[in-house]
């Protein structure tokens, strides 16, 4: 089966790189590809057993698929043809249906990732606050562009679209960690710090310890972190505070049900 | 009269540990469980009705009638989705309820499933927040060990399974069908409707799909009563909602307070606009929902309201820009998102967004030709209202609205690029290190 993979490849690479002429020319010539050259897993009968637990959550097992594939990741740091392979054996579907599942996600990468994985907000709102000043940086400081990974394997950078974080623009996020209101001093600082292995807290959320520890996560494997960090961000309770400072409240329940009381005696 | 802001939703946010169950139940969670238990799941249901809750996902449909939808006669299992993938641009309020307050979106899953009658619910938020899933994780937990889900909750005699599940980068999935598709271990593509969800869903069995904000709204309308959600509010857009605040303005953040408070209202809690510049344009309810401008400022924010000005109260998701933002560079850059989420699956979003970046482009370089502003609309007018589902219509919303609003910064773009015109580092809260581009 890997043969014939890697004929296919190696025909859409001529096509890429061969003489220009009427073949078809892929605007995303990354799109669907799962790098299949690379056999190299990690994957274990302890994680065929979990990825069986994660089936046995749902009334149909194939509803696991999307957690089996964060679990992939979480083992072999990044969607390899053996977990493909193990999660089709486990929910008794095709590998074509587990990678036309997997390509169509972009948390799911075909490529190793870093340890750490960085990314931008650069959908508008961020862009223009600063989140595009805060990409270039980025770039600079890791030497690596998007959708790449730093030779050591430390970081793989990517430029996110928006993370749901706007009041705290512009954002970072770091193994899908809230970095809130960054600049480029502290995007700077950052990645000094995880480059140094120094401890690095998420603004709003846990230390940040890994991208695959994240993905274990993401797959319903909780890591006993939850308790880390705060209830909310400034920003989060700025509404709440002002309530407070001027003496603003929901009605009561009883007032209400009083005041209705009040009125159907007067009528 | 009630007050400008009504916290209710949000009122325990700043709780020491408010994450936690039995922080929860000292303000007072879990009481609407045990009040609904205590009545039929009819009765329920017709609170949460009387009370006209109405969708706060987007689309501001009465969240009780969806639930009446549901067929009680169907002999399959029924299921209760809770959307907890919130991506749209600008939307950042159903995140912070589940991180501080995950046990006040758990009481409300298990009130609404009480009363639709569905023994298993399953809550599908975005992958891309690790702690807001960890905060739900735990809090699932903690009500099966409090006995408020699981076998026999409370010894009422129902039962429920409650899943956390965590999707994996696709806004597509914030759409119902296509989540419904997701959850099922698919490709996250919408579905042709009728059947609608009510009555073939997860698993082509009855089911509801709603918005956190909703379902988290249910316990204080059980505990309190549907008249003192009603209270608050105006006649048709009742109860209490977060709006969030973001972008160019002194403090950006969430607000709760009764629909139908205006942006002029939240901008002055706010602090005003960002020191020394004024308003230009904003969204009130993420970037799907047309682009209004400083002549909006006093508009009810309720769905009655954004309507009548021509746009949808959407999330409640505003986005304020001010003098500095360049019209075209914002839209070009919300309709790259909109051409990376859409799914593919309907020809018109798919092609259609693709060539709507190609030509934003272009006014972006100053390099569009007269025609390119009607070629551009006629392009929107053959994506819009052509596909399955909602994304296209966001996609072209933000461009007509910006052309209708703004039409003479499009024309610019005939001869000027828009970074000319608005230089970028105007609009940043920074400016760009040596070497770094705008």
């Amino acid at each position: 089966m890997s043969g014939s993979n890697e004929s296919v490849r190696a025909d859409a690479s001529a096509s890429h790189g061969g003489v220009r002429g009427h073949e078809f020319q892929s605007w995303f010539p990354e799109s669907g590809s799962v790098d299949m050259a690379d056999t190299s897993t990690n994957i274990t009968e302890e994680t065929i057993a979990e990825m069986r637990q994660l089936a046995e959550r749902y009334p149909q097992a194939r509803s696991a698929l999307l957690p089996m594939l964060h679990l992939v990741q979480s083992v072999d740091g990044r969607v390899s043809p053996a977990g493909i392979q193990a999660c089709a054996e486990v929910l008794g579907i095709t590998a074509a249906q587990v990678s036309g599942v997997a390509t169509f996600y972009t948390m799911y990468k075909r490529r190793p990732g870093g340890k750490h994985h960085v990314g931008v907000c650069t959908t508008a709102l961020c862009a223009v606050m600063g989140g595009d000043i805060l990409m270039d940086v980025v770039e600079q400081k890791l030497g690596i562009g998007e959708g790449e990974t730093t030779p050591d394997g430390l970081f793989s950078l990517e430029r996110v679209e928006c993370n749901a974080a706007c009041d705290f623009a512009p954002v970072m996020m770091v193994n899908w960690e809230f970095m809130d209101n960054m600049t480029p001093e502290s995007a700077n600082r950052l990645i000094e710090d995880l480059a140094a292995g120094r401890v690095v807290h998420s603004t709003r959320g846990a230390e940040l310890v890994g991208w695959k520890e994240t993905e274990r996560v993401l797959a319903g494997f909780p890591d006993g972190r939850a308790d880390e960090g705060p209830a909310a961000g400034h920003a989060s309770l700025l509404g709440l505070d002002i309530a407070a400072d001027r003496g603003w409240s929901a009605p009561p329940a009883r007032a209400v049900q009083a005041s209705e009381t009040t009125q159907e005696e007067a009528q | 009269m009630t007050d400008l802001l009504t916290p209710v939703l949000s009122a325990n946010w700043a709780d020491e540990r408010a994450w936690k169950i039995t922080n929860y139940e000292r303000t007072g969670g879990y009481q609407g469980l045990r009040k609904a238990l205590g009545r039929t799941p009819a009765d329920v249901m017709g609170t949460v009705k009387d009370a006209g809750l109405r969708g706060r996902g987007g689309a501001g449909f009465p969240t009780g009638m969806k639930w009446s939808f549901v067929p009680q006669d169907n002999p399959n299992p029924k299921y209760l989705v809770v959307n907890a993938d919130e991506s749209e641009p600008g939307t950042c309020k159903d995140m912070p309820l589940m991180m501080a307050s995950p046990h006040t979106l758990v009481e409300g899953v298990i009130i609404a499933s009480y009363a639709i009658g569905c023994e298993a619910a399953f809550i599908y938020v975005r992958g891309e927040v690790v702690h807001v899933v960890r905060r739900l994780q735990q809090a699932v937990r903690e009500a099966y060990s409090a006995g408020y889900i699981g076998k026999n909750v409370l010894g009422s005699g129902y039962s429920l399974d409650v899943v956390v599940h965590a999707g994996a980068g696709a806004y597509i999935c914030g759409e119902e069908t296509a989540l419904l598709d997701s959850l099922e271990g698919r490709r996250g593509q919408p579905r042709l409707r009728p059947p609608f969800p009510a009555v073939a869903g997860l698993y082509a069995c009855p089911t509801v799909v709603n918005n956190v904000e909703s379902i988290a709204s249910v316990p204080s309308i059980i505990a309190n009563g549907a008249e003192w959600f009603a209270s608050m509010g105006t006649e048709k857009s009742k109860g209490m909602t977060l709006y969030s605040l973001s972008g160019h303005v002194q403090r950006p953040g969430q607000f709760e307070a009764p629909l139908g408070i205006t942006l002029r209202q939240l901008i002055e809690l706010s602090g005003g606009v960002r020191e020394g510049h004024e308003l230009k344009f904003w969204t009130p309810g993420g970037s799907s929902t047309p682009i209004l401008t400083a002549e909006h400022l006093d508009i009810p924010l309720d769905y009655e309201g954004a309507a009548a000005a021509g746009t949808m109260l959407g999330t409640k998701a505003l986005q304020v820009f001010d003098e500095t933002t360049s019209v075209v560079r914002t839209t070009l850059r919300w309709v790259e998102f909109y051409k990376h989420e859409s799914c593919g699956k309907c020809t018109p979003c798919r092609e259609g967004s693709w060539w709507l970046v190609q030509l934003l482009q272009r006014f972006e370089a100053g390099t569009a030709v007269e025609g390119d502003i009607e070629k551009m609309l006629d392009l929107c007018d053959n994506i819009g209202g052509k596909s399955f589902c909602a994304l296209a219509d966001g996609a072209v919303a933000c461009v007509t609205s910006a052309v209708k609003h703004f039409r003479s910064e499009f024309e610019a773009g005939y001869t000027t690029p828009a970074w000319e015109l608005f230089p970028y580092e105007r609009s940043a809260l920074f400016a760009a290190p040596k070497g770094a581009h705008a």
